[in-house]
């Protein structure tokens, strides 16, 4: 079948930080490939430590070089360039204009002594080389997009003068300016309440179908993710550890992190059971340090069905959907349970 | 000086220098300590002070002679530095290396002390301060806005003067009072911001006194900046009683310090510069010394630099 | 009073904490603004059972859990355990009290004190109330005492000795937790006790809750913004807009047929890790408002979604009235839900 090529494609991406006094290397992020096709949501899921800040950050080439580096053969390429390989001059013309990043914070991702209009006039003037007349007119039509009453008001104050959710929303604008084609949304909403969350995301999908945009939405909650994302890819220790479409995910996750994930979320829609509602279902252990992943398949320790070779081998990413119906390619797992099913027994 | 003189001087370097070895491998096991020995300027700083309190600490055995002692009144005045006297004499005919050893005791003992006068009073205040605010904060924070107005040296000079002759101790107690305003602003800075931590909450919520909160709780993480503000006060106070020495306001002669043997010194000047000018070195050296320790310690114990 | 007639452990009443804003004359006169943090807040909760105090940023849950203890002064209102008038207790009662109620706070970097080992901060609160002292047969009880409370918490004894900046942040949570039960109090505030922690750790966290309330008997009062968490640990739930609670009821009633137009967008908001589900969802329009000026009339008609919104709502502010049994609702039109 013929697809979209993908927008972007991230190969055996691996980025390590240097410790200080030989606590050894950090393997934040140890062999990571995904695509992001034209238009669509992909969304990264994983909690603290497993790598998905340090993804995104390395896409726009925007980690630290010491004591971060990104290891040579990994490969990001970005409508079809190479990303990293690029030129500063290149790599510039490419951030903020083709790929956006947006943060968590608002508040410190925000120039606390700029106007919002001069900060979302910035990113015109510099890419698309507007009068700072027009860059202003710019900023007003933006603040207008993202839904802030008053733009041409608002346009003139400072960041401290806004709520939280007004300031996720000039930081949407100040990313979509130039209309890029690829947003990434790093734990967007995490740091707001939950009635400006969902402001937040109607917003994100109403101006992802507007302007014809993707999203690489990487958050640890996983209700988010069944509300916007097409396709989900999770990660722990560093690596992918399952991806596959929202749907299939949720239905038939197969990876055991994944099962565990979800099963330990309380849930809104579980029936309330009253003084008998039993314990959650909970993933015995810790997430394992950067410095000191362990042996064979990361996941095994903390993993209710690890057997020997769980231990022994680290698995790769294997197609669930190989000889099966369902497209190839569209469910991978890095677990053996995908090549022997069988010892997928129950959880004691 | 006779050979024993030298090796107990060099008995000295090379207790100073244990120390600073001693002080660096314990300092590897933990990030603020690495971090304090990335300046440059830090062991040496170490070292000079290590070199010095040794120096004050073993005066008997590197001097050869007493400080008071005028050796030769009528042959020996500002003779040039020599062999038996390696750093010369002064107008009265003083051994200066002598003097200078056993100067050390009290310039050195005199800076220490007072800043501990002056911490102390400055944390208590400062704690106080921060911790209960309202009329208690405002009230104390007048009295160091006054404190900060005054022109120290002119008021120690005034009571100096009053008072007529003043021992040691007492130009300890006073140049403390003197002192302490600066510290208590900055403790108390640092316990505004402690008290709305959570673990005071905590320590509150478990039924812990103000005073527990105080002295368990909030100074100990206020430590880090009355340190720094510490070292780097000791060399202030040198300068203060160097200064108010050479004014004839401070160590009364014939005891030896750094600053009346440069008040000693200097109207010889010109034909005999080494009485006036080792002493000096040697407070500018300890400063030095003292400065390139406070700046490596504020950056050490900086607690916002994360470690990788 | 919901579930019937035992006696309440806690009972709070028209509990009111106003912190002012900046004052005239160079901090000597009266404040010109007035932050209404927590403006009439009333409910009990009974021995044995856990209260979920649930609302967004600014509505002044946490400081109704801290009022309650007195971590903060309350400015009226009435608050009494087990019969004992909170209060009007002087310093020296207070500090008995407080073994009997105590609190687990949100963030587990900042909860604990930097410089001392676990050990110290678990041994302290035993100090305090001399519950083992400190000579030669009370040391070897408070080694004993600490080694069961770890025990308890789940974690190692070897723990003792660490510093909180060795520790995970479920670790130090743990540890706030056993710090909070040294006293062996009956009443617990859990001022968001698992907002910080990763999923995997929550849900650890979560059931060493339950576990403990179980085995200690005790009262929780939980706050909390996650109403999914809450729905799991909750007898009983209020919720809180600008100060005031604005429904309360028995945690089924409220989650399957709430009453306040606020708590049904909040539910409907919460986003459900079920990508099928047929969502309807409800944006509000606007900010979360700040409790500096609350709106006239009801405190949340700027926001509020329902049709029949009208002018009895921007003047008259409805009262927390019971619209079913065991069930409050502060809306004039809570017998016509959203």
């Amino acid at each position: 079948m013929t697809e979209p090529s993908p927008l972007l494609r991230v190969r055996d991406l691996k980025t390590y930080f240097v410790t200080e006094h030989g606590s050894g290397t950090a393997r934040a992020v140890d062999g990571v490939s995904f695509d992001v096709r034209p238009g669509e949501t992909l969304g990264i899921v994983g909690e603290s430590g497993c790598g998905k800040t340090v993804t995104s950050l390395s896409i726009l080439r925007l980690i630290p070089e010491p004591p971060g580096h990104i290891r040579p053969g990994s490969f990001i390429e970005f409508e079809g360039r190479n990303i990293l390989t690029l030129e500063p001059r290149e790599l510039r013309a490419v951030r903020g204009n083709q790929i956006a990043m947006i943060f968590q914070e608002p508040m410190t991702s925000l120039n606390p002594v700029f106007t919002v209009g001069d900060q979302i006039a910035e990113a015109a003037i510099v890419h698309q080389h507007l009068t700072s007349a027009a860059a202003r007119r710019r900023a007003i039509e933006m603040l207008q997009l993202v839904g802030i009453p008053d733009p041409a008001e608002r346009v003139d104050h400072y960041p401290h003068q806004m709520s939280g959710g007004m300031r996720q929303r000039v930081m949407i604008a100040m990313a979509l300016v130039c209309h890029p084609k690829l947003l990434i949304a790093d734990e967007p909403t995490t740091a707001l309440d939950v009635t400006i969350q969902a402001q937040i995301l109607e917003l994100l999908e109403r101006l992802q179908a507007e302007l014809g945009m993707a999203v690489m939405l990487i958050t640890h909650d996983l209700g988010v993710v069944a509300g916007t994302a097409d396709r989900v890819v999770v990660m722990y220790a560093g690596q992918v550890v399952e991806q596959a479409s929202t749907v299939e995910l949720f239905a038939r996750p197969l990876h055991p992190y994944t099962e565990g994930l979800l099963a330990s979320v309380p849930r809104l829609d579980a029936p309330q059971q009253g003084r008998a509602r039993g314990r959650l279902h909970s993933i015995p252990g810790q997430v394992p340090a950067a410095t000191a992943w362990p042996d064979g398949c990361r996941f095994h320790p903390r993993c209710p069905y690890a057997w020997d070779r769980c231990r022994a081998e680290e698995p790769p990413l294997l197609d669930a959907n190989e000889g099966r119906e369902g497209e190839p390619g569209t469910h991978r797992a890095r677990c053996w349970l995908v090549a022997e099913p069988q010892r997928r027994t129950a959880r004691p | 000086m006779n050979v024993w003189n030298w090796v107990a001087l060099g008995g000295a370097a090379v207790a100073a220098l244990v120390v600073v070895a001693a002080v660096r491998r314990r300092a590897r096991a933990s990030v603020s300590g690495r971090r304090f020995f990335r300046h440059p300027t830090a062991a040496p700083g170490l070292f000079v002070l290590a070199f010095f309190v040794t120096i004050a600490l073993a005066a008997p055995l590197v001097a050869p002679y007493q400080p008071y002692e005028q050796i030769d009144i009528d042959h020996l005045q500002n003779d040039a530095p020599s062999t038996r006297y390696i750093l010369g004499t002064d107008p009265f005919s003083r051994d200066v290396w002598s003097r200078l050893a056993y100067g050390a005791r009290i310039s050195l003992g005199i800076g220490a002390l007072a800043m501990l006068v002056a911490m102390t009073i400055g944390a208590a205040v400062g704690a106080t301060a921060g911790y209960f605010r309202r009329w208690v904060d405002t009230a104390l924070m007048r009295l160091v806005d006054v404190g900060l107005a005054m022109p120290r040296i002119f008021a120690l000079l005034v009571v100096v003067a009053l008072w007529g002759h003043i021992a040691v101790p007492v130009l300890v107690l006073l140049i403390g009072l003197t002192g302490w305003f600066a510290t208590s602003r900055l403790v108390r800075a640092e316990v505004l911001s402690l008290r709305e931590r959570e673990f005071v909450a905590a320590a509150r919520a478990i039924g812990a006194g103000p005073g527990r909160v105080i002295v368990r709780h909030v100074l100990p993480n206020a430590a880090a900046p009355i340190i720094v503000s510490a070292a780097l006060g000791i060399g202030n106070v040198m300068l203060l009683e160097a200064g108010l020495s050479f004014l004839g306001m401070g160590v009364p002669s014939p005891a030896p310090s750094w600053g009346n043997m440069i008040a000693d010194g200097l109207p010889k000047m010109a034909v005999a510069p080494w009485s006036a000018t080792f002493p000096g070195l040697a407070i500018s050296l300890v400063v030095m010394a003292l400065n390139a320790v406070g700046d490596a310690l504020r950056d050490a114990l900086d607690p916002r630099k994360e470690a990788v | 009073m919901p579930g019937g007639g035992r006696p309440s452990l806690v009972a709070v009443q028209d509990l009111v904490k106003h912190f002012p804003g900046e004052r005239a004359w160079f901090g000597l006169g009266r404040p010109r603004t007035v932050v209404r943090a927590v403006d009439g807040v009333s409910f009990a909760i009974q021995a044995g059972q856990t209260l979920g105090l649930v609302g967004e940023s600014g509505c002044g849950k946490s400081t109704t859990g801290r009022a309650i203890l007195r971590l903060v002064e309350p400015d009226g209102g009435r608050v009494t355990i087990d019969g004992l008038d909170v209060l009007t207790l002087g310093p020296r009662e207070l500090r008995s009290l407080r073994r009997r109620m105590q609190i687990v706070f949100q963030d587990p970097y900042g909860s604990l004190n930097p410089r001392m080992t676990v050990r110290q901060m678990l041994v302290e609160p035993l100090v305090i109330h001399r519950i083992a002292t400190g000579a030669s047969a009370g040391a070897a009880d408070a080694e004993r005492r600490v080694a069961a409370l770890l025990d308890e918490v789940g974690l190692n004894a070897t723990f003792g000795r660490s510093y909180p900046h060795e520790l995970s942040g479920g670790q130090r949570q743990r540890v706030g937790i056993a710090r909070a039960l040294s006293v062996e109090p009956e009443f617990l505030v859990l001022d968001e006790p698992v907002s910080a922690l990763d999923v995997s750790v929550q849900a650890q966290v979560l059931n060493l809750l339950a576990e403990l309330q179980e085995r200690r008997r005790l009262t929780y009062l939980f706050i909390a913004h996650d109403l999914a968490v809450v729905k799991h640990i909750a007898d009983e739930v209020a919720v809180m807009y600008l100060g005031k609670i604005v429904e309360r009821a028995p945690a089924g009633v409220l989650y399957a047929a709430p009453r306040h137009p606020y708590t049904t967008s909040l539910l409907s908001a919460v986003p459900v890790p079920d990508p099928t589900a047929q969502r309807h969802r409800i944006v509000l329009a606007g900010d979360v408002p700040s409790p500096v000026r609350p709106p006239a009339g009801c405190p949340f008609h700027p926001r509020c979604p329902h049709p029949k919104k009208n002018d009895r709502c921007r003047t008259e502010p409805p009262a927390l009235r019971e619209v079913a049994p065991g069930q409050l609702a502060a809306c004039h039109f809570a017998d016509d839900p959203l």
